[in-house]
């Protein structure tokens, strides 16, 4: 018998309010460590999924609907420009690389993205099968619109108008598949993949009603938008002015705009997380009744135990111990919770921002949990030990009480 | 043994008492008898070291009591056994783990066959494993007196041992801590407002005595009611 078998016995010699105690406990320490874990994995997600790209140029309108769109692919973009306006940015002194994207079509809610092989370079992204396209209306999946669908390499798809579910289908242009992508956490996961050419084919041949009207409309080619990498990061300071005031583009920042939505976010992060930690406080007050309950309850048995020799000390170590053990199961008890919830949280979610979370994971700042409930453990026993103190051996030798 | 000269004591905020001279030697029986509120409680304290007095001496199994603390702590659990009326054995430990507490309160190394020694002598080793609330009043208040003595203590205090308990059943626990108290060659303080327990012990030490016993003679302290 040790201070650590015997306060685990005290501890749970009440079993219910034991247990009442310790799952309001985990729940307050579950909560917080959803709220740290989410908030930790949108961030990451969002700095993952910007790699690389220096600047967006598109259309004119909102730079963080741009980068919404164009980036992240959550937002509709703000509109096309013309292919020759992009091209032209390409021979440009300071631009190293330009991807073009092109938007406009989904699968079951997966959007079609036209671009060059340059974009899945710029994620690292792997084939699980397959192979890349090699011409237009060949089609390579992001991993989790391959799981979504059910498409393999060798089916053919017909993709839907608009970027949401439920447009009407380009009957006559299906696209096959060529490829499947290995599951990268990035946002090619939830992205079909294709050559730029095969969004104008589509849309062209879908529009123009003769001969003459498809080589106008050819000659009217766009994009959605453009991404750019710098050759120097001095180039931050000019080329965005450059583009906003010498051509109707505008050219957007991702860096920038993400500190900006994170920004945005923040606030939203900060009234959840003051959220949490109420919850904690609540049950730490829970904790500390029922400590408090077991001390008055047990004031014989701890004067009992003076009598055989205890010192006070030894009295407040075994309470303190208690708490510690109360709040250890609850705080295993709540991360599991936290995790299982975070691993089931993209099975609930709508799939465009189902990429935002997933696994389980184990940020830094959860450390915060465990040691919230060592301080909550230990400001719970801190009164009820103080009484253990003070215990009155009066109470176990009047015979009268 | 038991020696007090002088002693005053009080409880906390409570009205000092002035307590006779009492020199019990060892391995005596001393009787603190008195009704409620007389101050046995208070003697009872500062015999076992828990309470400083406020002036006089006293010296218990050789050491002189002066002041409390963590010496005092452990030197109580070497020397004093202690039944109270409640009995107090934990609710929430079996037999076997009630007795062990004497040890992590005293912060001593376990010694299990020590403890099957002590409830055998006591009878009751067969209920190590249960747990106090389905013991009988009589089977709990012998694990109690199982604990007290575990240690082998120079001093056994007993508060109210025969309060709850008919004459018959009175007889037997007096017989049996004093016995007991002989066998580990204790001092015993039977601290009582209980005017059957004031005779069941002076026949019981007769008893021994015609035995052919070397039980000593019983030594009575009485106290008043102070107001």
């Amino acid at each position: 018998m040790n201070l650590l078998s015997l306060s685990w016995r005290y501890a749970w010699s009440r079993p219910l309010s034991a247990w009442l105690n310790v799952c309001m406990l985990a729940l307050g320490l579950g909560a917080l460590a959803v709220i740290l874990m989410a908030h930790q994995r949108i961030e990451q997600a969002l700095e993952r999924d910007v790699a690389g790209i220096d600047v967006v140029v598109g259309a004119k309108g909102s730079p963080l609907q741009l980068i919404l769109a164009g980036v992240y692919h959550l937002d509709v973009p703000p509109g096309n420009v013309a292919l020759a306006d992009v091209e032209a940015l390409r021979s440009h002194p300071q631009v190293a690389q330009l991807i073009p994207v092109s938007l406009g079509d989904n699968v079951a809610g997966f959007r079609i993205v036209g671009t060059t092989l340059d974009y899945p370079a710029l994620y690292g992204a792997q084939l699980a099968s397959g192979q890349w396209w090699q011409a237009p209306m060949q089609a390579v999946l992001g991993a989790q619109v391959a799981h979504a669908t059910g498409l393999r390499v060798g089916d053919r798809f017909h993709g839907l108008h608009g970027l949401g579910e439920g447009g009407h289908p380009h009957g006559d242009h299906p696209y096959v598949v060529t490829g499947v992508l290995s599951t990268g956490h990035h946002v090619l996961d939830r992205l079909v993949l294709t050559a730029t050419e095969s969004v104008w084919a589509v849309h062209e041949t879908d529009m123009a009603t003769d001969e003459e009207d498809l080589a106008a409309l050819q000659a009217e080619r766009e994009v959605t938008l453009a991404l750019i990498r710098y050759r120097s990061p001095l180039a931050a300071v000019s080329f965005p002015r450059q583009v906003n005031s010498a051509t109707s583009m505008q050219a957007a920042a991702p860096a920038y705009e993400l500190t900006r939505l994170l920004r945005m976010l923040g606030a939203g992060a900060d009234v959840l997380r003051a959220l949490g930690v109420t919850l904690v406080l609540v049950s730490a007050l829970s904790v500390f009744m029922a400590l408090w309950q077991a001390v008055r309850e047990r004031r014989a048995d701890l004067a009992m135990l003076r009598m055989l020799g205890a010192g006070p000390a030894r009295l407040a170590g075994l309470l303190l111990a208690e708490a510690l053990w109360l709040a250890s199961v609850a705080t295993v008890l709540g991360l599991s919770l936290a995790q299982g919830l975070m691993a089931g949280l993209p099975a609930l979610m709508p799939t465009e921002s189902a990429g935002l979370v997933a696994t389980a994971t184990w940020p830094e700042e959860l450390w915060a949990v465990p040691a919230l409930a060592a301080g909550v453990a230990l400001l719970a026993a801190a009164l009820p030990a103080w009484g253990a103190y003070r215990v009155d051996v009066a109470h176990l030798l009047h015979s009268q009480d | 043994m038991i020696e007090t000269r002088s002693l005053v004591a009080a409880f906390r905020g409570g009205t000092p008492i002035v307590f006779p001279d009492v020199a019990v030697p060892q391995g005596g029986t001393l009787l603190l008898r008195g009704p409620s509120g007389s101050g046995k409680s208070t003697w009872l304290a500062v015999v076992a070291g828990l309470l400083a007095p406020v002036s006089g001496q006293v010296v218990v199994a050789g050491t002189p009591l002066l002041e409390r603390g963590a010496r005092l702590d452990a030197w109580r659990a070497r020397h004093v056994g202690f039944l109270p009326q409640k009995l107090h054995l934990s609710p929430a430990l079996t037999v076997a783990q009630n007795l062990a507490l004497v040890y992590w309160a005293s912060g001593l190394r376990p010694d299990p066959l020590r403890m099957q020694a002590t409830l055998d002598a006591l009878g009751v080793s067969g209920l190590a494993d249960r747990l106090p609330q389905a013991l009988s009043g009589g089977q709990a208040q012998r694990v109690a007196l199982a604990r007290a003595v575990l240690l082998s203590p120079s001093v056994l205090l007993a508060d109210e041992p025969t309060a709850s308990l008919d004459d018959e059943s009175a007889q037997a626990a007096l017989a049996l801590l004093q016995q007991t108290a002989t066998t580990v060659g204790a001092t015993l303080v039977l601290a009582t407002h209980d005017a059957r327990a004031v005779h069941a012990v002076h026949a019981a030490c007769s008893v021994a005595q015609s035995a052919g016993g070397s039980a000593q003679d019983v030594i009575e302290m009485t106290l008043q009611r102070m107001n």
